[in-house]
């Protein structure tokens, strides 16, 4: 209701976005960027609060488009406007740009490796286990009230198990969420 | 020539950047259909070999667009590729992200912030589960999972890059130990 003052702490170097970012891009094998990004984002460097980046997380995958990368233009937004979000993506994708076309040259020389391939698998099997702890701190921000977990819980099993498109999903569950979820207006905070 | 495979590229890939909703995964079977059948750039193994390859790369899966750019038209494919990729979904994501921030504090948006994260829980545990049975949903890869998950709960600030190197170790043991399977 009334205007109260939001603190604004030191705003994030562009340099630091685009730093952070790159090594991101770069370290990120396997998949499991969305973690990567909670992980520096977040935990190790406060510039962002779970509350304010988990509902990041539902805003890039239902938007068109990858979901890492809208992910990347969600949280450069959030910490320094358009110039946040140029510094966020192309940070993001600059290791993976170049390293690509390394492997352009190399991979018919290394695909057929099975150790390689074996090895790959592990690394991508670690990556599910790095968003399943995304995923295991969204539950945990999620069970505060019977109606947030009904509605996590339908979305899982739509989705996640009888594989339901997720846009017909999101466009059921989205409004319900949101009307559910509207501050009441007797316990405004001042 | 070039200019035409660089426009083509262009228009092939910029209306998958807007169409893919709900990942990468959307945008695979278009873009092999472009680049297989319809303009012949690449052969149907090639697009194979580019698609197990950008899974092992870090970054995005979806860099195999910026891939097929370096197979028909070098660098200058691979920018245009990820540029188109890239551009238009930036471009769309990043207004509705800032009518996000100008609603910081306002009923709208702390309504939309607390009514999107069990929608979250729900869509990154389903991520996991698609991710878990694309992978075979083999024991080993169970136990990887559960076991990096559980180690980054109990320390959240642990660099997860050993992690990945972990996996890939307990991989390479469970295959020489004959476990795999």
């Amino acid at each position: 209701m009334s205007d109260f003052v939001i603190e604004s702490p030191k705003p994030v170097p562009l340099f630091d976005i685009y730093r952070v970012f790159f090594w991101i891009g770069v370290f990120s094998f396997g998949g499991g960027l969305v973690p990567w990004m909670q992980r520096e984002v977040v935990t190790v460097r406060g510039w962002m609060k779970n509350e304010d980046f988990l509902p990041g997380v539902a805003l890039a995958q239902v938007l068109p488009g990858v979901n890492s990368t809208n992910l990347a233009v969600f949280i450069g937004q959030h910490l320094r406007g358009l110039p946040g979000v140029v510094a966020a993506l192309s940070g993001m994708l600059t290791g993976p740009f170049f390293i690509m076309i390394v492997a352009m040259y190399v991979y018919h020389a290394v695909l057929d490796i099975k150790p390689l391939q074996i090895a790959m698998t592990g690394v991508a099997a670690a990556a599910i286990g790095m968003i399943l702890r995304t995923g295991m701190s969204a539950v945990q921000a999620s069970l505060s009230g019977v109606l947030p977990v009904t509605i996590m819980l339908a979305t899982f099993v739509a989705i996640g198990v009888l594989k339901w498109p997720l846009i017909w999903v999101v466009a059921i569950m989205v409004p319900l969420s949101i009307a559910a979820a509207w501050p009441r207006k007797k316990s405004s905070n001042a | 020539m070039r200019d035409e495979n660089l426009m083509a590229l262009a228009i092939i890939l910029a209306p998958l950047s807007i169409a893919s909703i709900g990942g990468a995964m959307g945008i695979y079977a278009p873009l092999q259909h472009e680049a297989v059948t319809v303009k012949q750039w690449i052969t149907p193994q090639e697009f194979l070999d580019l698609f197990a390859v950008a899974r092992f790369l870090p970054g995005p899966s979806s860099i195999i667009g910026a891939m097929i750019g370096w197979k028909v038209a070098g660098l200058l494919g691979a920018i245009v590729a990820m540029l188109a990729l890239y551009v238009p979904s930036t471009a769309l994501c990043y207004a509705m992200s800032r009518i996000w921030s100008q609603g910081e504090g306002k009923d709208w948006n702390i309504a939309l912030k607390r009514g999107l994260t069990p929608i979250a829980a729900g869509l990154i545990m389903s991520g996991v589960l698609a991710l878990f049975q694309l992978s075979g949903g083999k024991l080993v890869t169970g136990a990887v999972m559960i076991g990096s998950a559980g180690i980054l709960w109990w320390k959240a600030k642990l660099h997860p890059f050993p992690l990945l190197i972990a996996g890939a170790v307990v991989f390479e043991a469970a295959w020489l130990l004959g476990v795999l399977e």
